[in-house]
Protein backbone atom coordinates (compact mmCIF):
# COMPACT_ATOMS: atom_id res chain seq x y z
CA UNK A 1 0.00 0.00 0.00
CA UNK A 2 3.10 2.12 -0.40
CA UNK A 3 4.01 5.22 -2.15
CA UNK A 4 6.67 5.32 -4.74
CA UNK A 5 7.95 8.54 -6.27
CA UNK A 6 10.11 8.64 -9.83
CA UNK A 7 12.72 11.11 -9.17
CA UNK A 8 14.81 12.64 -11.87
CA UNK A 9 18.33 13.83 -11.46
CA UNK A 10 20.04 16.77 -12.77
CA UNK A 11 24.03 16.48 -12.67
CA UNK A 12 23.68 14.06 -9.74
CA UNK A 13 20.91 16.21 -7.67
CA UNK A 14 17.36 15.73 -7.28
CA UNK A 15 15.28 17.86 -9.82
CA UNK A 16 13.60 20.93 -8.44
CA UNK A 17 10.14 19.18 -10.04
CA UNK A 18 10.95 15.80 -8.87
CA UNK A 19 11.26 17.31 -4.95
CA UNK A 20 7.49 18.46 -5.39
CA UNK A 21 6.79 14.72 -6.52
CA UNK A 22 8.21 13.49 -3.50
CA UNK A 23 6.42 16.24 -0.91
CA UNK A 24 2.93 15.41 -3.12
CA UNK A 25 4.09 11.44 -2.31
CA UNK A 26 4.65 12.11 1.29
CA UNK A 27 0.96 14.02 1.44
CA UNK A 28 -0.48 11.32 -0.66
CA UNK A 29 1.02 8.82 1.73
CA UNK A 30 0.27 10.75 5.21
CA UNK A 31 -3.37 10.47 3.89
CA UNK A 32 -3.14 6.77 3.10
CA UNK A 33 -1.29 6.32 6.53
CA UNK A 34 1.60 4.64 4.61
CA UNK A 35 5.20 5.66 4.04
CA UNK A 36 6.90 7.05 0.57
CA UNK A 37 9.93 5.13 -1.15
CA UNK A 38 11.80 7.42 -3.90
CA UNK A 39 13.84 5.81 -6.56
CA UNK A 40 16.43 7.85 -8.26
CA UNK A 41 18.52 6.46 -11.26
CA UNK A 42 22.03 7.27 -12.43
CA UNK A 43 24.94 8.90 -11.34
CA UNK A 44 24.29 10.86 -7.81
CA UNK A 45 25.74 10.53 -4.05
CA UNK A 46 24.27 9.58 -0.82
CA UNK A 47 24.32 12.94 0.53
CA UNK A 48 22.24 14.53 -3.05
CA UNK A 49 19.80 11.82 -2.05
CA UNK A 50 19.26 12.24 1.13
CA UNK A 51 17.77 15.75 0.73
CA UNK A 52 14.62 13.53 -0.02
CA UNK A 53 13.89 13.05 3.36
CA UNK A 54 13.05 17.02 3.91
CA UNK A 55 10.34 16.43 1.22
CA UNK A 56 8.98 13.69 3.63
CA UNK A 57 10.60 10.34 2.07
CA UNK A 58 11.55 7.95 4.49
CA UNK A 59 13.74 5.83 2.33
CA UNK A 60 15.84 6.34 -1.40
CA UNK A 61 16.37 3.32 -3.74
CA UNK A 62 19.26 4.25 -5.49
CA UNK A 63 20.03 2.34 -8.75
CA UNK A 64 23.53 3.62 -9.27
CA UNK A 65 24.54 0.95 -12.41
CA UNK A 66 26.68 2.86 -14.60
CA UNK A 67 24.91 1.75 -17.43
CA UNK A 68 21.84 3.63 -16.63
CA UNK A 69 23.75 7.19 -16.52
CA UNK A 70 22.53 7.98 -19.77
CA UNK A 71 19.07 8.45 -19.20
CA UNK A 72 16.91 5.61 -21.07
CA UNK A 73 13.49 5.37 -21.71
CA UNK A 74 12.76 1.24 -21.62
CA UNK A 75 15.57 0.99 -19.12
CA UNK A 76 14.65 3.17 -16.63
CA UNK A 77 10.58 1.98 -17.01
CA UNK A 78 12.11 -1.96 -16.28
CA UNK A 79 13.83 -0.48 -12.74
CA UNK A 80 10.98 1.54 -11.65
CA UNK A 81 8.46 -1.01 -12.69
CA UNK A 82 10.62 -3.44 -9.98
CA UNK A 83 10.94 -0.99 -7.35
CA UNK A 84 6.68 -0.89 -7.88
CA UNK A 85 7.11 -4.41 -7.43
CA UNK A 86 9.99 -4.51 -4.45
CA UNK A 87 8.04 -2.35 -2.64
CA UNK A 88 4.23 -3.28 -2.86
CA UNK A 89 3.87 0.05 -4.53
CA UNK A 90 -0.12 0.97 -4.98
CA UNK A 91 0.67 4.67 -6.12
CA UNK A 92 3.59 5.52 -8.45
CA UNK A 93 4.08 9.37 -8.10
CA UNK A 94 6.32 11.62 -10.84
CA UNK A 95 6.70 15.25 -12.76
CA UNK A 96 5.79 15.58 -16.02
CA UNK A 97 8.75 15.67 -18.60
CA UNK A 98 9.09 14.29 -21.93
CA UNK A 99 11.26 11.54 -19.81
CA UNK A 100 8.23 10.94 -16.84
CA UNK A 101 6.02 10.92 -19.57
CA UNK A 102 7.84 8.07 -21.70
CA UNK A 103 8.75 6.32 -18.97
CA UNK A 104 5.42 6.45 -16.47
CA UNK A 105 3.27 5.15 -19.88
CA UNK A 106 5.62 1.94 -20.34
CA UNK A 107 5.48 1.51 -16.52
CA UNK A 108 1.59 1.63 -16.61
CA UNK A 109 1.27 -1.22 -19.38
CA UNK A 110 3.72 -3.39 -17.92
CA UNK A 111 1.64 -2.96 -14.48
CA UNK A 112 -1.89 -2.32 -16.14
CA UNK A 113 -2.23 0.47 -13.74
CA UNK A 114 -4.54 3.52 -14.18
CA UNK A 115 -2.63 6.54 -15.50
CA UNK A 116 -3.58 10.24 -15.24
CA UNK A 117 -1.18 13.20 -16.33
CA UNK A 118 -1.46 16.82 -15.87
CA UNK A 119 -2.47 16.24 -12.33
CA UNK A 120 -3.05 20.08 -10.41
CA UNK A 121 -4.19 19.32 -7.17
CA UNK A 122 -3.83 16.35 -4.16
CA UNK A 123 -5.90 12.70 -5.15
CA UNK A 124 -9.27 13.15 -2.96
CA UNK A 125 -9.91 9.80 -1.22
CA UNK A 126 -13.37 10.34 -0.29
CA UNK A 127 -14.94 7.35 -2.37
CA UNK A 128 -12.15 5.72 -4.28
CA UNK A 129 -9.35 7.79 -5.75
CA UNK A 130 -9.47 10.44 -8.21
CA UNK A 131 -7.96 13.46 -9.16
CA UNK A 132 -8.19 16.97 -10.87
CA UNK A 133 -6.38 16.89 -13.94
CA UNK A 134 -5.46 19.70 -16.60
CA UNK A 135 -7.18 18.99 -20.23
CA UNK A 136 -7.43 21.25 -23.16
CA UNK A 137 -3.55 22.68 -22.72
CA UNK A 138 -5.09 24.85 -19.94
CA UNK A 139 -8.20 25.56 -20.87
CA UNK A 140 -10.18 23.38 -18.91
CA UNK A 141 -9.95 20.53 -15.73
CA UNK A 142 -11.45 16.98 -15.55
CA UNK A 143 -11.84 15.22 -12.33
CA UNK A 144 -10.75 11.73 -13.27
CA UNK A 145 -11.20 8.40 -11.06
CA UNK A 146 -8.40 5.87 -10.86
CA UNK A 147 -9.80 2.20 -10.83
CA UNK A 148 -6.88 -0.29 -11.52
CA UNK A 149 -5.12 -1.44 -8.47
CA UNK A 150 -2.19 0.08 -9.27
CA UNK A 151 -1.96 4.00 -10.13
CA UNK A 152 0.26 6.21 -12.11
CA UNK A 153 -0.49 9.57 -11.29
CA UNK A 154 2.35 12.23 -13.43
CA UNK A 155 1.92 15.93 -11.80
CA UNK A 156 2.00 19.42 -13.35
CA UNK A 157 4.23 21.86 -11.44
CA UNK A 158 3.11 23.89 -8.73
CA UNK A 159 0.74 20.81 -7.97
CA UNK A 160 0.81 21.09 -4.06
CA UNK A 161 2.42 23.82 -1.64
CA UNK A 162 5.59 22.40 -1.30
CA UNK A 163 6.51 22.83 2.85
CA UNK A 164 10.68 21.53 3.21
CA UNK A 165 11.08 20.06 6.92
CA UNK A 166 13.96 18.58 8.25
CA UNK A 167 13.80 14.93 7.72
CA UNK A 168 16.43 12.78 6.31
CA UNK A 169 15.90 9.63 4.20
CA UNK A 170 17.87 6.35 4.12
CA UNK A 171 19.69 5.69 1.20
CA UNK A 172 19.87 1.84 0.10
CA UNK A 173 21.24 0.43 -3.33
CA UNK A 174 18.73 -1.21 -5.96
CA UNK A 175 20.41 -3.38 -8.32
CA UNK A 176 17.83 -4.49 -10.45
CA UNK A 177 18.36 -7.24 -13.61
CA UNK A 178 18.50 -5.51 -16.33
CA UNK A 179 18.90 -6.90 -20.09
CA UNK A 180 20.52 -6.29 -23.21
CA UNK A 181 16.94 -5.04 -24.91
CA UNK A 182 16.47 -2.20 -22.22
CA UNK A 183 19.65 -0.61 -24.10
CA UNK A 184 18.09 -0.82 -28.04
CA UNK A 185 18.17 2.29 -28.61
CA UNK A 186 21.47 3.96 -28.67
CA UNK A 187 21.98 7.96 -27.79
CA UNK A 188 24.41 9.02 -29.76
CA UNK A 189 25.30 12.49 -28.75
CA UNK A 190 23.75 15.26 -26.40
CA UNK A 191 23.53 19.08 -27.18
CA UNK A 192 22.66 21.07 -24.32
CA UNK A 193 22.47 24.33 -23.32
CA UNK A 194 24.54 24.70 -20.02
CA UNK A 195 24.50 27.09 -17.11
CA UNK A 196 20.74 28.28 -18.14
CA UNK A 197 17.53 28.24 -15.91
CA UNK A 198 15.69 24.51 -17.11
CA UNK A 199 12.47 26.12 -18.85
CA UNK A 200 9.86 23.77 -17.59
CA UNK A 201 11.57 23.90 -13.91
CA UNK A 202 11.61 27.86 -13.43
CA UNK A 203 9.54 29.80 -11.28
CA UNK A 204 9.94 32.95 -12.96
CA UNK A 205 10.00 33.02 -16.99
CA UNK A 206 10.74 36.05 -19.48
CA UNK A 207 9.06 35.11 -22.78
CA UNK A 208 9.44 37.25 -25.64
CA UNK A 209 7.89 37.35 -29.49
CA UNK A 210 7.83 39.07 -32.45
CA UNK A 211 8.29 42.46 -31.49
CA UNK A 212 11.78 42.06 -30.74
CA UNK A 213 12.04 41.86 -34.60
CA UNK A 214 15.07 39.54 -34.62
CA UNK A 215 17.37 37.54 -32.92
CA UNK A 216 20.16 40.05 -32.45
CA UNK A 217 18.00 42.03 -29.51
CA UNK A 218 17.52 39.40 -27.28
CA UNK A 219 20.29 40.75 -25.44
CA UNK A 220 17.60 42.81 -23.43
CA UNK A 221 15.67 39.73 -22.95
CA UNK A 222 18.43 37.90 -21.75
CA UNK A 223 19.49 40.39 -19.40
CA UNK A 224 16.09 40.93 -17.37
CA UNK A 225 15.81 36.92 -17.03
CA UNK A 226 19.57 37.42 -15.67
CA UNK A 227 18.81 39.98 -13.10
CA UNK A 228 15.53 38.18 -11.84
CA UNK A 229 17.24 34.39 -12.18
CA UNK A 230 14.81 33.17 -14.66
CA UNK A 231 14.27 31.05 -17.87
CA UNK A 232 13.91 32.65 -21.14
CA UNK A 233 10.99 31.19 -23.52
CA UNK A 234 9.49 32.68 -26.89
CA UNK A 235 6.53 32.24 -29.32
CA UNK A 236 6.25 29.97 -31.92
CA UNK A 237 7.26 32.22 -34.97
CA UNK A 238 10.36 32.99 -33.05
CA UNK A 239 11.74 29.84 -32.92
CA UNK A 240 10.00 28.78 -36.48
CA UNK A 241 12.41 31.30 -37.68
CA UNK A 242 15.11 30.61 -35.54
CA UNK A 243 16.11 33.38 -33.69
CA UNK A 244 16.00 31.16 -30.67
CA UNK A 245 16.17 27.46 -30.08
CA UNK A 246 13.21 25.61 -30.29
CA UNK A 247 13.52 24.28 -26.87
CA UNK A 248 12.55 27.80 -25.68
CA UNK A 249 8.63 27.20 -27.60
CA UNK A 250 5.98 27.54 -25.16
CA UNK A 251 2.59 26.84 -26.01
CA UNK A 252 -0.55 24.98 -27.32
CA UNK A 253 2.46 23.21 -29.62
CA UNK A 254 5.18 23.72 -27.42
CA UNK A 255 6.25 23.46 -24.02
CA UNK A 256 3.18 24.21 -21.67
CA UNK A 257 4.88 25.79 -18.28
CA UNK A 258 3.07 27.08 -14.74
CA UNK A 259 5.78 29.13 -13.50
CA UNK A 260 4.96 31.99 -10.43
CA UNK A 261 5.42 34.39 -12.98
CA UNK A 262 5.44 34.89 -16.96
CA UNK A 263 6.82 38.25 -18.27
CA UNK A 264 5.76 38.27 -22.06
CA UNK A 265 7.00 40.57 -23.74
CA UNK A 266 6.39 41.51 -27.52
CA UNK A 267 3.94 38.51 -28.11
CA UNK A 268 0.45 38.77 -29.01
CA UNK A 269 -1.08 36.41 -26.98
CA UNK A 270 -2.76 34.36 -29.78
CA UNK A 271 -4.78 31.68 -27.87
CA UNK A 272 -2.33 29.03 -28.80
CA UNK A 273 0.40 31.04 -26.97
CA UNK A 274 -1.99 31.58 -23.97
CA UNK A 275 -3.09 28.35 -24.02
CA UNK A 276 0.83 27.06 -23.04
CA UNK A 277 1.00 29.76 -20.42
CA UNK A 278 -2.17 30.47 -18.59
CA UNK A 279 -1.71 28.32 -15.37
CA UNK A 280 0.94 30.88 -14.69
CA UNK A 281 0.16 32.28 -11.35
CA UNK A 282 0.80 35.97 -12.20
CA UNK A 283 1.03 37.35 -16.21
CA UNK A 284 3.02 40.65 -16.77
CA UNK A 285 2.48 41.77 -20.44
CA UNK A 286 4.98 44.44 -21.90
CA UNK A 287 3.39 45.26 -25.32
CA UNK A 288 3.24 48.85 -27.64
CA UNK A 289 -0.38 48.01 -28.36
CA UNK A 290 -3.01 48.65 -26.18
CA UNK A 291 -5.35 46.27 -27.87
CA UNK A 292 -3.09 42.94 -27.39
CA UNK A 293 -5.23 40.19 -26.56
CA UNK A 294 -2.35 38.83 -24.23
CA UNK A 295 -3.56 42.00 -21.81
CA UNK A 296 -6.77 40.53 -21.08
CA UNK A 297 -5.18 37.33 -19.78
CA UNK A 298 -2.65 39.46 -17.60
CA UNK A 299 -2.44 40.52 -13.94
CA UNK A 300 0.01 43.50 -14.90
CA UNK A 301 0.27 45.19 -17.89
CA UNK A 302 2.73 47.99 -19.36
CA UNK A 303 1.83 49.59 -22.57
CA UNK A 304 5.06 50.60 -24.05
CA UNK A 305 8.16 49.81 -26.26
CA UNK A 306 10.23 47.04 -25.36
CA UNK A 307 13.36 48.50 -26.11
CA UNK A 308 12.58 51.23 -23.68
CA UNK A 309 10.87 49.05 -20.85
CA UNK A 310 12.39 45.79 -20.52
CA UNK A 311 16.16 47.66 -19.88
CA UNK A 312 14.49 50.35 -17.46
CA UNK A 313 12.73 47.05 -15.53
CA UNK A 314 16.83 45.08 -15.68
CA UNK A 315 18.36 48.44 -13.55
CA UNK A 316 15.14 48.82 -11.41
CA UNK A 317 16.03 45.16 -9.98
CA UNK A 318 19.67 45.66 -9.89
CA UNK A 319 18.86 48.72 -8.00
CA UNK A 320 16.39 46.82 -5.61
CA UNK A 321 19.34 44.35 -4.77
CA UNK B 1 8.31 0.52 -45.50
CA UNK B 2 4.82 -0.22 -43.36
CA UNK B 3 3.94 2.84 -41.58
CA UNK B 4 1.09 2.70 -39.27
CA UNK B 5 0.69 6.83 -38.01
CA UNK B 6 -1.91 7.14 -34.80
CA UNK B 7 -4.31 10.31 -35.30
CA UNK B 8 -6.71 12.17 -32.91
CA UNK B 9 -10.19 14.37 -33.98
CA UNK B 10 -9.64 17.33 -31.55
CA UNK B 11 -11.39 20.57 -31.09
CA UNK B 12 -9.54 23.14 -33.20
CA UNK B 13 -6.70 25.22 -31.59
CA UNK B 14 -9.25 27.98 -31.86
CA UNK B 15 -11.90 26.25 -30.24
CA UNK B 16 -14.06 27.62 -27.23
CA UNK B 17 -13.85 25.09 -24.51
CA UNK B 18 -17.16 25.09 -22.72
CA UNK B 19 -19.52 21.65 -21.47
CA UNK B 20 -23.08 20.62 -21.32
CA UNK B 21 -24.83 17.76 -18.93
CA UNK B 22 -24.52 19.30 -15.45
CA UNK B 23 -20.72 19.44 -17.13
CA UNK B 24 -20.23 15.66 -17.54
CA UNK B 25 -19.67 16.18 -21.12
CA UNK B 26 -17.84 18.19 -23.67
CA UNK B 27 -19.92 20.91 -25.28
CA UNK B 28 -19.17 20.30 -29.45
CA UNK B 29 -21.85 22.41 -30.20
CA UNK B 30 -20.23 25.03 -33.33
CA UNK B 31 -17.06 23.36 -32.34
CA UNK B 32 -14.84 22.75 -35.61
CA UNK B 33 -12.52 19.55 -35.51
CA UNK B 34 -9.46 18.91 -36.48
CA UNK B 35 -6.39 16.58 -36.82
CA UNK B 36 -4.38 16.88 -33.66
CA UNK B 37 -1.23 19.30 -35.03
CA UNK B 38 1.36 17.24 -34.05
CA UNK B 39 -0.17 14.14 -35.63
CA UNK B 40 -0.16 16.28 -38.49
CA UNK B 41 3.62 16.42 -38.40
CA UNK B 42 4.02 12.76 -38.18
CA UNK B 43 1.62 11.60 -40.85
CA UNK B 44 3.43 14.24 -43.14
CA UNK B 45 6.97 12.76 -42.23
CA UNK B 46 5.57 9.66 -42.81
CA UNK B 47 4.12 10.53 -46.32
CA UNK B 48 7.46 11.71 -46.74
CA UNK B 49 9.41 8.54 -46.13
CA UNK B 50 6.95 6.84 -48.26
CA UNK B 51 8.06 8.83 -51.27
CA UNK B 52 11.76 8.31 -50.32
CA UNK B 53 11.54 4.17 -49.47
CA UNK B 54 7.75 3.40 -50.89
CA UNK B 55 5.79 1.09 -48.92
CA UNK B 56 2.26 1.89 -47.62
CA UNK B 57 0.98 4.18 -44.86
CA UNK B 58 -2.04 3.54 -43.06
CA UNK B 59 -4.39 5.94 -40.74
CA UNK B 60 -5.45 4.90 -37.41
CA UNK B 61 -8.14 6.78 -35.66
CA UNK B 62 -9.99 5.51 -32.54
CA UNK B 63 -13.26 7.34 -32.45
CA UNK B 64 -16.84 7.72 -33.40
CA UNK B 65 -17.99 8.29 -36.74
CA UNK B 66 -17.72 11.77 -36.66
CA UNK B 67 -13.94 11.53 -36.67
CA UNK B 68 -14.28 10.50 -40.45
CA UNK B 69 -13.95 13.70 -42.06
CA UNK B 70 -10.87 14.28 -40.82
CA UNK B 71 -9.84 10.99 -41.63
CA UNK B 72 -10.51 11.61 -45.13
CA UNK B 73 -8.36 14.27 -45.37
CA UNK B 74 -5.14 12.60 -44.12
CA UNK B 75 -5.66 10.11 -46.75
CA UNK B 76 -5.52 13.06 -49.38
CA UNK B 77 -2.51 14.22 -47.54
CA UNK B 78 -1.57 10.79 -48.37
CA UNK B 79 -2.29 7.73 -47.09
CA UNK B 80 -3.15 4.67 -48.60
CA UNK B 81 -6.19 3.97 -46.56
CA UNK B 82 -7.20 3.99 -42.96
CA UNK B 83 -8.70 2.11 -39.73
CA UNK B 84 -10.93 3.60 -36.86
CA UNK B 85 -12.06 2.16 -34.05
CA UNK B 86 -15.20 2.67 -33.57
CA UNK B 87 -15.11 4.15 -29.59
CA UNK B 88 -14.98 7.05 -27.51
CA UNK B 89 -11.65 7.84 -26.94
CA UNK B 90 -11.71 8.04 -23.18
CA UNK B 91 -8.46 6.66 -21.21
CA UNK B 92 -5.29 6.93 -22.16
CA UNK B 93 -4.52 3.08 -21.56
CA UNK B 94 -7.72 1.98 -23.44
CA UNK B 95 -6.80 4.04 -26.67
CA UNK B 96 -3.61 2.63 -26.12
CA UNK B 97 -4.73 -1.14 -26.37
CA UNK B 98 -6.51 -0.64 -29.34
CA UNK B 99 -3.53 0.95 -31.12
CA UNK B 100 -1.27 -2.15 -29.95
CA UNK B 101 -3.90 -4.46 -30.97
CA UNK B 102 -4.52 -3.15 -34.92
CA UNK B 103 -0.66 -2.99 -34.71
CA UNK B 104 -0.18 -6.72 -33.41
CA UNK B 105 -2.05 -7.86 -36.83
CA UNK B 106 0.42 -5.88 -38.91
CA UNK B 107 4.19 -6.17 -39.09
CA UNK B 108 4.64 -2.40 -39.24
CA UNK B 109 8.17 -0.38 -39.21
CA UNK B 110 6.81 2.64 -37.92
CA UNK B 111 4.37 3.03 -35.57
CA UNK B 112 4.00 7.39 -35.70
CA UNK B 113 1.87 9.83 -33.54
CA UNK B 114 2.34 13.21 -32.35
CA UNK B 115 4.19 13.42 -28.91
CA UNK B 116 0.66 14.23 -26.91
CA UNK B 117 -3.02 14.74 -27.76
CA UNK B 118 -4.05 18.81 -27.55
CA UNK B 119 -7.94 17.33 -25.90
CA UNK B 120 -6.30 15.47 -22.96
CA UNK B 121 -2.26 16.70 -23.66
CA UNK B 122 -0.93 13.23 -21.83
CA UNK B 123 1.71 12.28 -23.95
CA UNK B 124 1.66 8.39 -22.79
CA UNK B 125 0.02 6.77 -25.79
CA UNK B 126 3.23 6.10 -27.39
CA UNK B 127 4.87 4.59 -24.15
CA UNK B 128 2.02 2.68 -23.62
CA UNK B 129 1.44 1.36 -27.66
CA UNK B 130 5.60 0.72 -27.10
CA UNK B 131 5.32 -1.72 -23.65
CA UNK B 132 2.70 -3.16 -25.26
CA UNK B 133 4.21 -4.69 -28.16
CA UNK B 134 7.64 -5.02 -26.88
CA UNK B 135 9.34 -2.54 -28.56
CA UNK B 136 11.01 0.79 -27.97
CA UNK B 137 9.34 3.84 -27.86
CA UNK B 138 10.54 7.99 -28.33
CA UNK B 139 9.28 11.26 -27.70
CA UNK B 140 9.37 13.61 -28.34
CA UNK B 141 10.97 13.32 -32.25
CA UNK B 142 12.11 16.10 -34.26
CA UNK B 143 14.00 14.28 -36.69
CA UNK B 144 13.97 11.09 -37.99
CA UNK B 145 15.78 9.49 -41.21
CA UNK B 146 15.62 5.81 -41.68
CA UNK B 147 18.69 4.22 -43.46
CA UNK B 148 18.31 0.56 -43.94
CA UNK B 149 16.66 -0.83 -41.06
CA UNK B 150 17.90 1.94 -38.82
CA UNK B 151 16.11 4.74 -37.91
CA UNK B 152 18.54 7.90 -37.08
CA UNK B 153 16.63 10.56 -34.77
CA UNK B 154 16.79 13.79 -32.68
CA UNK B 155 14.80 14.10 -29.59
CA UNK B 156 13.96 17.14 -27.84
CA UNK B 157 15.16 16.70 -24.31
CA UNK B 158 14.84 20.02 -21.52
CA UNK B 159 17.16 22.48 -22.41
CA UNK B 160 18.24 20.82 -25.83
CA UNK B 161 18.03 17.87 -27.85
CA UNK B 162 19.99 14.47 -28.03
CA UNK B 163 21.34 12.30 -31.33
CA UNK B 164 19.50 8.64 -30.99
CA UNK B 165 20.15 5.56 -33.15
CA UNK B 166 17.36 2.58 -32.98
CA UNK B 167 16.61 -0.21 -35.26
CA UNK B 168 12.89 -0.89 -36.44
CA UNK B 169 10.23 -1.38 -35.90
CA UNK B 170 10.25 1.60 -33.30
CA UNK B 171 7.10 3.84 -31.78
CA UNK B 172 7.65 7.24 -31.92
CA UNK B 173 5.79 10.61 -30.97
CA UNK B 174 6.24 13.23 -33.09
CA UNK B 175 6.92 17.48 -33.03
CA UNK B 176 8.40 19.94 -35.08
CA UNK B 177 10.39 20.68 -37.38
CA UNK B 178 9.77 16.38 -38.23
CA UNK B 179 8.16 17.86 -41.31
CA UNK B 180 5.91 20.51 -42.71
CA UNK B 181 2.41 20.02 -42.34
CA UNK B 182 0.90 19.44 -46.02
CA UNK B 183 -1.97 20.64 -47.29
CA UNK B 184 -3.82 18.14 -49.76
CA UNK B 185 -3.99 19.05 -53.42
CA UNK B 186 -7.29 18.27 -55.70
CA UNK B 187 -6.30 15.10 -56.87
CA UNK B 188 -5.34 13.98 -53.52
CA UNK B 189 -9.14 15.02 -52.61
CA UNK B 190 -10.80 13.21 -54.87
CA UNK B 191 -8.63 10.23 -54.53
CA UNK B 192 -9.64 10.15 -50.78
CA UNK B 193 -13.04 9.52 -51.13
CA UNK B 194 -12.32 5.74 -52.75
CA UNK B 195 -9.77 5.03 -50.72
CA UNK B 196 -10.62 2.26 -48.10
CA UNK B 197 -11.78 3.17 -44.66
CA UNK B 198 -12.12 -0.15 -42.73
CA UNK B 199 -14.50 0.05 -39.27
CA UNK B 200 -13.29 -2.13 -36.00
CA UNK B 201 -14.95 -2.55 -32.96
CA UNK B 202 -12.83 -2.25 -29.75
CA UNK B 203 -11.43 -4.53 -27.45
CA UNK B 204 -10.42 -4.56 -23.56
CA UNK B 205 -11.37 -1.96 -21.24
CA UNK B 206 -10.42 1.47 -19.94
CA UNK B 207 -8.44 1.98 -16.52
CA UNK B 208 -9.94 5.54 -15.61
CA UNK B 209 -13.51 6.61 -15.72
CA UNK B 210 -13.49 10.95 -16.30
CA UNK B 211 -16.59 12.08 -14.07
CA UNK B 212 -16.81 15.76 -14.58
CA UNK B 213 -15.30 18.93 -16.21
CA UNK B 214 -14.81 22.69 -14.91
CA UNK B 215 -13.34 25.69 -16.45
CA UNK B 216 -10.97 27.56 -14.62
CA UNK B 217 -11.88 30.74 -12.47
CA UNK B 218 -12.26 33.65 -14.46
CA UNK B 219 -9.03 36.05 -14.59
CA UNK B 220 -9.32 39.32 -12.66
CA UNK B 221 -8.78 42.82 -14.25
CA UNK B 222 -5.22 43.60 -15.26
CA UNK B 223 -3.66 46.03 -12.83
CA UNK B 224 -2.34 48.76 -16.01
CA UNK B 225 1.35 50.46 -14.92
CA UNK B 226 2.35 53.80 -17.25
CA UNK B 227 5.51 53.15 -19.51
CA UNK B 228 6.52 56.29 -17.47
CA UNK B 229 6.55 54.55 -14.06
CA UNK B 230 7.50 51.21 -15.74
CA UNK B 231 9.92 50.26 -12.46
CA UNK B 232 6.93 50.21 -9.70
CA UNK B 233 5.83 46.91 -11.25
CA UNK B 234 9.21 45.57 -9.83
CA UNK B 235 7.63 46.99 -6.30
CA UNK B 236 4.39 45.27 -7.30
CA UNK B 237 5.48 42.27 -7.92
CA UNK B 238 7.55 42.25 -4.64
CA UNK B 239 5.07 43.18 -2.18
CA UNK B 240 1.50 42.85 -4.03
CA UNK B 241 1.95 39.81 -5.77
CA UNK B 242 4.61 38.38 -3.67
CA UNK B 243 6.47 36.66 -6.48
CA UNK B 244 10.01 38.22 -6.59
C1 LIG C 1 -2.12 24.96 -34.86
C2 LIG C 1 -1.38 26.14 -34.35
C3 LIG C 1 -0.56 26.00 -33.22
C4 LIG C 1 0.14 27.09 -32.71
N1 LIG C 1 0.92 26.91 -31.60
C5 LIG C 1 1.55 27.97 -31.05
C6 LIG C 1 2.33 27.85 -29.86
O1 LIG C 1 2.48 26.75 -29.32
N2 LIG C 1 2.94 28.94 -29.35
C7 LIG C 1 2.84 30.18 -29.93
O2 LIG C 1 3.42 31.14 -29.40
N3 LIG C 1 2.12 30.33 -31.05
C8 LIG C 1 1.48 29.27 -31.63
N4 LIG C 1 0.77 29.44 -32.79
C9 LIG C 1 0.88 30.74 -33.49
C10 LIG C 1 -0.02 31.81 -32.91
O3 LIG C 1 -1.28 31.73 -33.54
C11 LIG C 1 0.56 33.21 -33.16
O4 LIG C 1 0.77 33.38 -34.54
C12 LIG C 1 1.88 33.49 -32.43
O5 LIG C 1 1.77 33.16 -31.06
C13 LIG C 1 2.26 34.94 -32.57
O6 LIG C 1 3.55 35.15 -32.06
P1 LIG C 1 3.98 36.61 -31.54
O7 LIG C 1 3.03 37.04 -30.51
O8 LIG C 1 5.41 36.51 -31.17
O9 LIG C 1 3.92 37.48 -32.86
P2 LIG C 1 2.84 38.53 -33.33
O10 LIG C 1 1.46 38.00 -33.28
O11 LIG C 1 3.35 39.08 -34.59
O12 LIG C 1 2.88 39.65 -32.20
C14 LIG C 1 3.94 40.52 -31.98
C15 LIG C 1 3.49 41.47 -30.89
O13 LIG C 1 4.57 42.33 -30.56
C16 LIG C 1 4.08 43.62 -30.36
N5 LIG C 1 5.19 44.54 -30.59
C17 LIG C 1 5.82 44.81 -31.77
N6 LIG C 1 6.84 45.67 -31.58
C18 LIG C 1 6.87 45.94 -30.26
C19 LIG C 1 7.69 46.77 -29.44
N7 LIG C 1 8.73 47.48 -29.96
N8 LIG C 1 7.43 46.81 -28.13
C20 LIG C 1 6.40 46.12 -27.59
N9 LIG C 1 5.60 45.33 -28.30
C21 LIG C 1 5.83 45.24 -29.63
C22 LIG C 1 2.94 43.78 -31.32
O14 LIG C 1 2.03 44.78 -30.86
C23 LIG C 1 2.33 42.39 -31.31
O15 LIG C 1 1.30 42.28 -30.33
C24 LIG C 1 0.05 28.36 -33.33
C25 LIG C 1 -0.77 28.51 -34.44
C26 LIG C 1 -1.48 27.42 -34.95
C27 LIG C 1 -2.36 27.65 -36.13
Amino acid sequence: MSVLVFAELDNGSIKKSSLEAIYYGSEVAKAKGSSVTVLAIGESSNEALAIAGKYGASKVLWASDARLNVASIQAYSSVLAEAVNATSAEFVILSKSSLGDAVSARVSAKLKASIVSNVVDLPDFSSGVTVKRSIYTGKAFATVALTADKKVIAIKKNAVNVVEGDGSASVENFAPSLNDADFAVKVTGTHKASGQVSLPEADLVVSAGRGLKGPENWGIVEDLANALGAATACSKPVSDLDWRPHHEHVGQTGIKVSPNLYIACGISGAIQHLAGVNSSKVIVVINKDPEAPFFKAADYGIVGDVFDVLPRLTKAIQAAK
Amino acid sequence: MKILVCITNVPDTTAKISFTDGDTKFNKTGVQYICGPYDDYALSRAVELKEQHGGTVTVLNVGEAESEQVIRKCLAIGADDAIRVNTEPTDSYFVAEQIAHIASQENYDLILMGRESIDFNSGVIHGLVGEMLGIPSLSPVMKLEIDGGVAKMTREIEGGKEDIEASLPLVLGCQEPIAEWKIPNMRGIMSARTKPLKVVEPVGVGLTITEKYALPAPKGAVKMIPAEEAEKLIDLLKNEAKVL
